[in-house]
Parts: structure tokens; C-alpha cells; sequence
């Protein structure tokens, strides 16, 4: 383990400095905006990383809540099952395909249907009991840096090429704004909370703000529908060397937030080792104000 | 267990006679809710053309202030003398507290809305151009969103260092998608550009959610030490 | 039951006691046969179960850093008075909490009558320093609101409560404008309305007057003779001498003895 990290740390710098390259320098020039629209490949990236970790302290909140109770667990446990599997044959009727925003392909909404589960398992799988929690931290706190990016980004974005910073019915850009202040108020909570089950109260919070995302993105998409306003992502299709870039460019971020949640979750880890140690002494009742000395297995 | 509804219904009357007692909250909420309404009334000039599109969101964002320093003494009278451990140890159903909790708050915020919406309507000159009717659903549907949310996250934050301040902190980020379609709505209904038809669905759908997962999650906020 | 002749003797005789508002015990009780029935009913035979009707099992409650509950490990058995004694900060109100279901443990288990403490709350009643009661209504429609959580329907239950802690059901002033014995007392009535087997007491007596004090010992009394099972945490472990079948001391989380009596030198210290 203690290897890997360095050598991973190293990897990624190498894939930020290349995908930057390829960003700068070897992407073509918009033929609308010109330069400006390099900031793209800082923004989306960002956003699509913010938005798998929010997914994975989603499915992490949700298998906490449930891992007390057995008859509860099983029960979501086919609930995604079923989700994965209707959502994988719905994509290919014809009416569910009509309802699809322009630009998604049913086989895109497939594969992200079927993630549902398997991350589902996957997680369940690799973090048992506790490390869920841990998990739940890691991925709320590093979601909400990269969705400030996100944020801080967008108008950046805009200002030049459309004039505005920001855009109301941009439907996009207001979902990411919801989503960041959902997850700061999950970070509140969590730093506020004197119970003894604040675990539990952040899971049941990060559930409510999940399923409030949906509800959101509708919202504010029958509302644009309504009153049309300027798009500052830009629809429509790409050049496929763009996208080329673009998907270099997540990888790379990727992999920093990989580096980022790892180093969390393992200083989450220690810190709770910590804890449990004051526990254990304050338990076995320390004589004379002597305390326990804290020795730990060198990793 | 006892049945759900009896003890609902029990803790609901109960409410409604302690409140009516007292009047001290029922009194200030009023005179807040006036407050507010002036001061909206002095920002936002009402003869000026545009408060016509804006009067809807004003509506809405003064029952959401009004509505928070109601849902902040939800739980008051409960805290006092640690009735919570009473309830938590006896047989009755968690989810009862909180339905009669939340139509509770319902009723209350109701009275407040009752109240300030005619002074709205004569502050801004109000004529509803659209269909009036739509205007039923989409109060009790919106109310409705904000006081369920709000009343389990009332709970929440009673384990939280600075509670008057959490509830707001936790409710108003998850709300949005309502009071966007609150909002439009009655926007939508009061100049009579659009339909409402789609907010009104939309707050069903809303409601039916965050109902749901709040009655299934509630029993464990509630005994969350 | 032998003797009854007697009994109606007795019983017309404790009726002019009582209307003459001079009981023994310095208890105002309206004239009625609960008064009668708590000064005789027999000492009631408990039939020993083999097993016992708490058990306590390598109980650990931690909050965060601090340890409250130590590994605690005992059986207690049912029908017996159990005062819990100890200093502060010893574990009573945690272990008592953790017997009520308020508390669960980080470790261990509690099981009541064969089941969890969540599951057994109809059979538990619970006490606390604070009153439990809504300082708004008057004792009377607490106990009837919390009737409705039980289950009991009707008034008669509610007021033969408030009568068996010697108070009056007609009174119609706040719970909030009690003296602090009232209050206590209103809240034990609270814990017993549902008739519970087991009654789980904090702090009753502490700021509460002498006859408040001995309404409620004697009441406890009577119930333990009737065969429920009591424990009650008190600093003030006096009052209990001779009432009490059982002393359990505890300190830093940890159970560390138990007597049947308290030692002489302790209740000479005048440790209060």
C-alpha cells in the first residue's frame, strides 16, 4: 500500500500535465467561442467527478442505513436489482427513448442505468459495516471541492463568451448549485451534530438530498421550457477530437480524486483509530492518569 | 403497538389545545408575518410593472420565513421536560408523532398563510388573470412540501449544537425543487401566461417522495440520542 | 383469603382513618378503596422462574470517548425492590436509561422478560429527574394523553393513578405550577398508568419534600408486595433502609457490590 500511493501520485501528475497539454495546446479552437472554450475540459471533467462521488456516498448512505437491519437490507437489495434491470430494458422502448433530453443515446443511458447496481454490490462488497460511513465522508467532502470547481468555473465560462455570469434557467449549471448546497448542509450536519448517531442522521440527509436531485433537474427543466434562456454548457454535438480531450481530461481528474479520497479515507480511518483508543482506555479505566500507549502496526 | 391513528389524532389535539392556550407563539407568528409582509411591500414597489411576474415569488419566500420560525418551535414543548423519553419508551408508533407533528404545523402555517395572503392581495392589487382555482392545490401541495420537510429536519437538528439555524441550513437546499414549482406556479396562474398544471404535478410528486421518506426514516431520527 | 371478617373490620375502621384525614403514613387520601387496598394487601408469594427477569450482559455504553458503562454484568430478579447507589458520574442513570430502552449499547446485551427493552415497553415504566410531563396541562390531561399512547381508553385508570399518589384528579392547575413534590409524584403516576412490571426510577426524591417522599416509598412498597419489579436510583439511600431488598452500588461504570442492607457506618456517615 505504502508503494502504491507515491507511484499513483506520480501517474497522476504525469496524466494532469499531459491532459493540460492536450487542453492548451492540441485541441482545436472552437469555431464559435475561439480559445475561451478551453476552460471546458477544467469544468466538465470536474463535473462529471463530482457527480460520481455524490452517486457513491449516495449508495454508501443508503446501504449505512440499511446495515442494521436484515429485513430492511434484503429488501434494497432487490429494489436494485429490479431498478438496474427495468432501467436497462425501459431504454429500449420507444416511448421512454422520446422522453430522453436530446444528445443521450439510449445505450449511454443504458450503461448508466446497470452502474446502479453494480456499484450498489461493489460497494457493499469492499467497505463493510463502518467504512461505509467513512466512505460517505470521503466522497461528500471531496464531491463538494470539485463541485466548487464546477461552480466556480461555469460563470467564469460564461462571462466572456455570453456576457452573463449566470444564467437561472441554465439547467445544468442550477442542478450543480442545488447539489453543492445540499452536500455543504450534509457537511454541516456532520460537523454540528453532537448525537451519538450522526452517521446515521448525515445517511438519512444524504438519501433525502438524492432523491431530491430528480425533482430538481425536472423543475428546472419545465421551467426553462417556459421561459427560454441562454444554455452556458452549449448543446449539441462535439468534434471528436474535443472529445477525445475531454475524456483524457477526466481520466486524469480521475485519478486526482482517486489520490484525494484515498489519503481521506485513510487519515478518516486513523482518526477513528484514534478515537476507539481513547475509548478503550477511558473503558479499561486508566489508573493514576496513566495512559495507554498508542502503538499501530507500521504500514 | 398502538394504533397509529388514535395516537395521532390524541397528540394532534393535544397540540391544537396547548397552542390555543398559550396563543404566546400563535401571536408573534401573526404579527411576523405582517412584518414581513410590510417590509416586502417596501422593497419591491407595487405599482411598478414588474411586480406583477415578481409578486408570486415574494408571496412564497415570505410563507417560507414565516413558516421556518414556525417549524423552529416544533419540538419545543417536547424538549422542556424531556417528554421525547416519554414517548420514545412507550409502546405508541414513532411515525404518529411525527404525522400529528407535521399536521400540526400544517394547520399553523395555514393560519399564517390565510393571513398574509389577503394583505398581499391588497398591498400589490392582486387579480388572478389565469385560472384561480389552480391556486388551492398549489398552496396545500407547497405548504404541505415545506412542513413535512421541515418537521423531520426540526428533529434532526434537536442533536445539533445550533439548532434554530440548522433547520433552515438543511431545509432550504432540499425545498428548492418546491418552491421553484411554487413559485412558477402561481406565477404561471397569476398572470395567466401558462399553465400550472405541470408545478401542481410536480408537488405531488414532491410531496408523495418526501412523505414517504420521512415516515420511513423518522422512527430512527427520533431515537438518535 | 383467610381472616375475612376481620378484613371488613379493619376496612371500616381504616375508612373513618382516612375520612378523618388521619392516615398513618400522613397522606391526604379522598375516601376510596384503593387507599385500603395498598395498606393490605398481602406480601405476595413471587414465584421464583427459573430464570431470571433481567439480564444484563457484559453491558458497554460509550459516548465517544468516555465510557459510561464499564462491562456491566448481572441478573435481577423479579419482584424485588433494587436501589442503585453510587457516586456521581458512576453509570446509574445510563444503566437505567439502557434498562429503559433510551440508551442502546455499544456492547452487550439487556434482556427484559426474555425480550429487548424496546420490545418490552409496555411492561416498563420509566421515571426521570425531569418530569416527563407537559408543564401546559394539568396532571390530569397529561395522564389521559398519555393513556392514549398506551392504549387505555377511558378516564378511570388516569384518575385511580393520581389517587394512588395521593393527589387529587380534580385539580385542575398546570403541571408546571406544581411544587416540585407534586411533579414527582404526577410523574410517577405517569410511569405506572400502564401497570408495568417493571419500574425504573431516577432521582425521584432529590428537592422533594418529606410527605411526597414517604407517598411514593409507600406506594413503591405496596407494588413490589403486589409482585412488580422496582429499581430506583437515588443518592438518598436512607430512605429506602428496611423498604429496599436489595443495595447495588456502583462506581466508574462498573457494578461493585451488592447488599441487602446498607452498612451501619455508611448510613452514620449521613451520606446523603
Amino acid at each position: 500500500m505504502k508503494r502504491l500511493f507515491p507511484i499513483l501520485s506520480i501517474v497522476t501528475a504525469i496524466l494532469l500535465a499531459y491532459a493540460l497539454y492536450e487542453a492548451l495546446v492540441v485541441a482545436p479552437a472552437d469555431a464559435l467561442q475561439g480559445e475561451v472554450y478551453r476552460i471546458i475540459y477544467y469544468h466538465v471533467p470536474s463535473a462529471w467527478t463530482a457527480f460520481l462521488l455524490f452517486f457513491i456516498n449516495f449508495i454508501a448512505s443508503i446501504q449505512y442505513l440499511v446495515s442494521g437491519k436484515p429485513a430492511a437490507k434484503s429488501a434494497t437489495k432487490w429494489i436494485v436489482i429490479a431498478i438496474g434491470v427495468i432501467g436497462v430494458i425501459a431504454t429500449f422502448i420507444p416511448a421512454v427513448q422520446q422522453m430522453l433530453p436530446t444528445g443521450m443515446r439510449p445505450s449511454a443511458v443504458a450503461t448508466t442505468v446497470i452502474l446502479i447496481p453494480a456499484f450498489y454490490f461493489l460497494i457493499g462488497k469492499f467497505f463493510p459495516g463502518d467504512r461505509l460511513d467513512v466512505l460517505a465522508v470521503t466522497t461528500a467532502e471531496v464531491g463538494v471541492v470539485f463541485c466548487t470547481i464546477v461552480l466556480v468555473t461555469g460563470p467564469i465560462w460564461a462571462r466572456p463568451v455570453w456576457g452573463i455570469w449566470w444564467a437561472p434557467g441554465d439547467i445544468r449549471l442550477t442542478s450543480t448549485l442545488v447539489l453543492w448546497l445540499i452536500y455543504v448542509s450534509y457537511l454541516v450536519l456532520r460537523r454540528f451534530s453532537n448525537s451519538a448517531q450522526t452517521q446515521m442522521l448525515a445517511a438519512a440527509l444524504a438519501v433525502f438530498g438524492a432523491l431530491d436531485v430528480p425533482l430538481v433537474y425536472f423543475s428546472i427543466w419545465f421551467f426553462r421550457t417556459q421561459h427560454p434562456q441562454p444554455v452556458i454548457g452549449g448543446g449539441g454535438s462535439m468534434d471528436p477530437r474535443m472529445l477525445n480531450v475531454l475524456l483524457i481530461s477526466w481520466m486524469a481528474f480521475l485519478c486526482f480524486a482517486f489520490l484525494v479520497c484515498w489519503s481521506r479515507f485513510r487519515l478518516e480511518l486513523l482518526h477513528r483509530e484514534v478515537e476507539e483508543a481513547y475509548a478503550m482506555e477511558s473503558l479499561a479505566g486508566s489508573v493514576a492518569g496513566v495512559s495507554v500507549p498508542l502503538t499501530r502496526r507500521a504500514q | 403497538m398502538t394504533s397509529i391513528w388514535t395516537v395521532t389524532l390524541a397528540t394532534l389535539k393535544k397540540d391544537i389545545r396547548l397552542e390555543w392556550r398559550s396563543k404566546d407563539a400563535l401571536n408573534s407568528m401573526l404579527f411576523f408575518s405582517l412584518l414581513v409582509v410590510v417590509i416586502f411591500v417596501f422593497s419591491f414597489d407595487p405599482l411598478a410593472e414588474e411586480s406583477r411576474h415578481i409578486v408570486g415569488g415574494l408571496v412564497w419566500v415570505g410563507f417560507l420565513f414565516a413558516a421556518v420560525v414556525a417549524l423552529n418551535q416544533t419540538w419545543a414543548r417536547e424538549l422542556r421536560n424531556q417528554v421525547l423519553d416519554a414517548y420514545r419508551v412507550s409502546p405508541a408508533p414513532a411515525n404518529a408523532l411525527f404525522l400529528a407533528k407535521v399536521l400540526g404545523n400544517f394547520i399553523f402555517v395555514g393560519v399564517l398563510e390565510a393571513l398574509m395572503t389577503p394583505l398581499f392581495v391588497i398591498f400589490y392589487n392582486l387579480r388572478v388573470l389565469g385560472s384561480a382555482w389552480q391556486l388551492i392545490p398549489i398552496a396545500i401541495l407547497g405548504t404541505w412540501a415545506l412542513v413535512v420537510n421541515g418537521t423531520f429536519f426540526a428533529a434532526m437538528s434537536l442533536r445539533t449544537r445550533n439548532r434554530e439555524i440548522m433547520l433552515p441550513l438543511l431545509l432550504f437546499p432540499i425545498s428548492i425543487p418546491a418552491v421553484i414549482a411554487m413559485v412558477a406556479g402561481t406565477t404561471a396562474i397569476l398572470t395567466g401566461e401558462d399553465s400550472a398544471h405541470f408545478y401542481i404535478v410536480l408537488l405531488l410528486t414532491y410531496d408523495v417522495v418526501f412523505t414517504t421518506a420521512s415516515l420511513a426514516l423518522f422512527e430512527t431520527i427520533l431515537h438518535a440520542e | 383469603m383467610s381472616g375475612q371478617p376481620r378484613l371488613a373490620v379493619r376496612r371500616a375502621k381504616l375508612e373513618r382513618f382516612c375520612s378523618q384525614q388521619h392516615c398513618p403514613f400522613g397522606i391526604f387520601h379522598p375516601v376510596n378503596s384503593t387507599c385500603i387496598e395498598i395498606l393490605h394487601t398481602p406480601r405476595t408469594q413471587v414465584t421464583e422462574a427459573a430464570k431470571p427477569a433481567i439480564t444484563v450482559n457484559h453491558v458497554i455504553k460509550q459516548f465517544g470517548r468516555f465510557a459510561a458503562l464499564r462491562g456491566v454484568t448481572a441478573d435481577f430478579d423479579a419482584g424485588r425492590f433494587y436501589s442503585i447507589l453510587g457516586d456521581n458520574g458512576a453509570g446509574k442513570t445510563t444503566l437505567l436509561r439502557a434498562l429503559a430502552g433510551l440508551a442502546a449499547p455499544t456492547r452487550g446485551e439487556i434482556a427484559i422478560f426474555g425480550q429487548s427493552p424496546e420490545d418490552a415497553c409496555r411492561d416498563v415504566g420509566y421515571m426521570a429527574h425531569p418530569s416527563l410531563l407537559y408543564d401546559e396541562m394539568s396532571g390530569r390531561e397529561n395522564l389521559r394523553y398519555f393513556a392514549g399512547l398506551y392504549g387505555i381508553a377511558g378516564d378511570s385508570r388516569t384518575e385511580e393513578v393520581i389517587r394512588l399518589v395521593g393527589l387529587d384528579p380534580a385539580l385542575n392547575r398546570a403541571v408546571g405550577q406544581y411544587s416540585q413534590g407534586m411533579r414527582q409524584r404526577m410523574s410517577l403516576a405517569r410511569a405506572i398508568l400502564h401497570d408495568p412490571k417493571l419500574l425504573l426510577l431516577d432521582e425521584p426524591f432529590s428537592n422533594v419534600d418529606v410527605q411526597s417522599v414517604r407517598a411514593m416509598v409507600v406506594l413503591l412498597k405496596s407494588m413490589r408486595d403486589a409482585g412488580k419489579t422496582i429499581f430506583v436510583v437515588t443518592h438518598q439511600a436512607v430512605l429506602l433502609e428496611g423498604v429496599a431488598d436489595e443495595f447495588v452500588w456502583m462506581q466508574d461504570g462498573r457494578i461493585v457490590d451488592r447488599t441487602a442492607s446498607i452498612p451501619q457506618d455508611f448510613a452514620r456517615a449521613g451520606m446523603q
